[in-house]
């Protein structure tokens, strides 16, 4: 899946600012819980800033369901590249 | 105010789920065994109280955006400003304005006035998700109706 740097960026200086995570240890590759720590009070602030950010629903929800009940893997959405990716896939749905 | 059984607002004075905006009245009592520690021969109003009669008054505010069906449970205190004492006796009037409404989650801005004078504020960041028994969800529905939020049996 392919996210505009954009997007990343903005993602990405939110996640630092929110968990003290340092900036350049964010890449493409890493994994939001597994390899930067995020837990769940602190992706709800990350939730939060990119909701406002974007003027967005993160459905984190269903989400969340989707991967408890096998339909999807939690790397689909806690990747960086891949959470990226559907944010800008809301975002264009949003317009 | 019952504050022995940590019920902080007394009534929901108005409710516009349209505009996210609640408003509710509670009177601090002149007793408690709260005010026989806090502070002896000065008794007043423990600042954590006030936060939580923000929450539980925006907490009414969300139990009804969420037709009862889910519980908010507050996860977060975001720069929280206690201007000053609050006495026995005093009546309060606790504002909920709804920020944002999330995916599992909602954010709102509380507000305490007292004789129309705000006298504290936070940011509060609630957690909403499936009642974890029925009859705590009985529970908060009956509570609810005594606040005077959900008509009884609707």
């Amino acid at each position: 899946m392919t996210t505009s740097q954009n997007t990343f960026d903005v993602v990405a200086d939110i996640i630092a600012d929110t968990s003290s995570i340092e900036r350049d240890k964010i890449t493409a590759d890493s994994h939001t819980i597994n390899d930067l720590g995020i837990d769940s009070l602190d992706f709800l602030d990350i939730t939060f800033a990119v909701d406002k950010k974007f003027g967005i629903k993160m459905p984190v929800e269903q989400w969340m369901e989707d991967v408890n009940e096998g339909r999807a893997s939690a790397d689909d959405f806690f990747i960086m590249t891949n959470l990226v990716g559907k944010i800008e896939e809301l975002i264009a749905a949003k317009s | 105010m019952q504050l022995e059984y940590f019920q902080l607002v007394d009534r929901v004075e108005e409710l516009d789920k349209k505009k996210g905006r609640i408003e509710c009245s509670a009177a601090v009592p002149m007793k408690s065994t709260i005010f026989e520690g806090h502070f002896p021969d000065y008794p007043i109003l423990p600042g954590v109280l006030l936060i939580e009669a923000m929450a539980q008054c925006s907490g009414f505010m969300l139990l009804s955006l969420e037709s009862f069906e889910r519980l908010p449970f507050l996860l977060q205190v975001e720069k929280a400003k206690l201007r000053t004492f609050v006495q026995p006796g005093e009546e309060l009037r606790v504002i909920g304005t709804l920020v944002h409404q999330g995916s599992g989650y909602a954010v709102t801005r509380g507000e305490v006035l007292r004789e129309g004078k705000s006298i504290a504020d936070s940011e509060l960041r609630f957690r909403v998700m499936a009642f974890p028994t029925e009859k705590l969800k009985q529970r908060v529905r009956e509570r609810a109706e005594e606040v005077g939020l959900r008509p009884a049996g609707t």
